[in-house]
């Protein structure tokens, strides 16, 4: 058997408490559980992370390139959707 | 005989045993798996060995009767459930044996702390591929089982008191069996049972006697290391 006939799993990853999971890339595994293992191998071992996720890459639903226009394209002309127009805080790091 | 060097050494060798999998093991995901458990038995070797001497010196320049690791160690990797099985043997050990140095008197108390750590993954690996292998298909069914068979007669070895070692070894031969028969239940292998379970067992790697391919490993280990002697990076 080789990776290729084992499904393709996302990653994610939480570097520490307080944000959320981004995605770190991919990984061919047999299951679940080995997909966590194989993951943490693959993308924690340099202290990235406090938590991980893996979700069947056949599970996520993409929106289209051809949609890009349709989807996107509305909101760039859009600046009072922006919360550009308030002082932050000082103290607020990741808003 | 020095403690901080039996163990070391059993680190050391089963470091190098593991890092000839880069590049060959059977996924890339795998290779990368393998070789993380290698460079953490590395760092444990460094640890151990510096408190013993001059790490490169004990690492590169000794011959093969002044080595003291188990044999179980320097078996060859083989098919990879000779190796997973290799691992689950000596991780299943290890993590007893950290745990109870770690609660203990003495020098390596410390490094057995932060190395139970390591080792709890690496049992694990081992566990996860085991059940794998064992209840996958009859081909991984037979490998398994013959993998097992095969290192068996290596185990006795891991619970010959070592000296200057504050744990006493022979009393975890009865949790270890307890683990690696669970393991193996769970996963629809046997471990050998009746007289063969407590026969004789090959092993005198703690008084520097070896089998045949750790020779061959040293070699490859050491022959950089001899041929520019004082290299540096």
């Amino acid at each position: 058997m080789t990776g290729n006939d084992w499904p393709l799993w996302e990653v994610f990853v939480r570097s520490r408490r307080g944000l959320s999971h981004s995605h770190a890339g991919s990984l061919h595994a047999p299951d679940a559980t080995m997909a966590l293992r194989q993951a943490r191998d693959l993308y924690t071992r340099r202290s990235e992370g406090v938590s991980i996720w893996v979700v069947p890459s056949s599970q996520v639903t993409a929106s289209s390139p051809d949609e890009k226009d349709s989807f996107f394209e509305p909101a760039a002309d859009k600046p009072y959707r922006h919360p550009t127009f308030y002082e932050i805080p000082e103290g607020v790091r990741h808003l | 005989m020095n403690a901080p060097i039996a163990l070391g050494d059993d680190a050391l060798v089963l470091a190098q045993r593991l890092g000839e999998w880069a590049g060959h093991a059977p996924v890339l995901e795998e290779d990368v798996a393998l070789a993380n458990i290698a460079l953490d038995l590395l760092g444990q070797a460094r640890v151990l060995l510096s408190l013993a001497g001059d790490e490169d010196e004990l690492a590169y320049l000794r011959e093969e009767r002044e080595f003291r690791n188990v044999q179980l160690v320097e078996q060859p990797n083989g098919d990879f459930a000779h190796t997973i099985a290799r691992q689950l043997y000596f991780s299943a050990y290890q993590e007893l044996m950290y745990g109870e140095l770690a609660t203990g008197p003495g020098e390596l108390a410390a490094l057995a702390a932060k190395a139970v750590k390591e080792v709890a993954y690496h049992r694990d690996h081992a566990v996860q591929w085991t059940l794998r292998l064992g209840d996958g298909t009859p081909e991984s069914h037979e490998r398994m089982q013959r993998a097992l068979d095969a290192l068996w007669r290596y185990t006795g070895e891991l619970f010959q008191p070592v000296e200057g070692l504050p744990v006493d070894l022979p009393a975890l031969r009865g949790p270890w069996l307890e683990t690696v028969g669970e393991v193996a239940a769970r996963a629809t292998l046997t471990l050998p049972d009746g007289p063969d379970r407590t026969a004789w067992s090959a092993g005198a790697g703690r008084q520097g006697v070896h089998t045949e391919p750790f020779g061959r490993m040293l070699a490859e280990m050491q022959h950089l290391h001899r041929s520019h002697p004082g290299a540096s990076w």
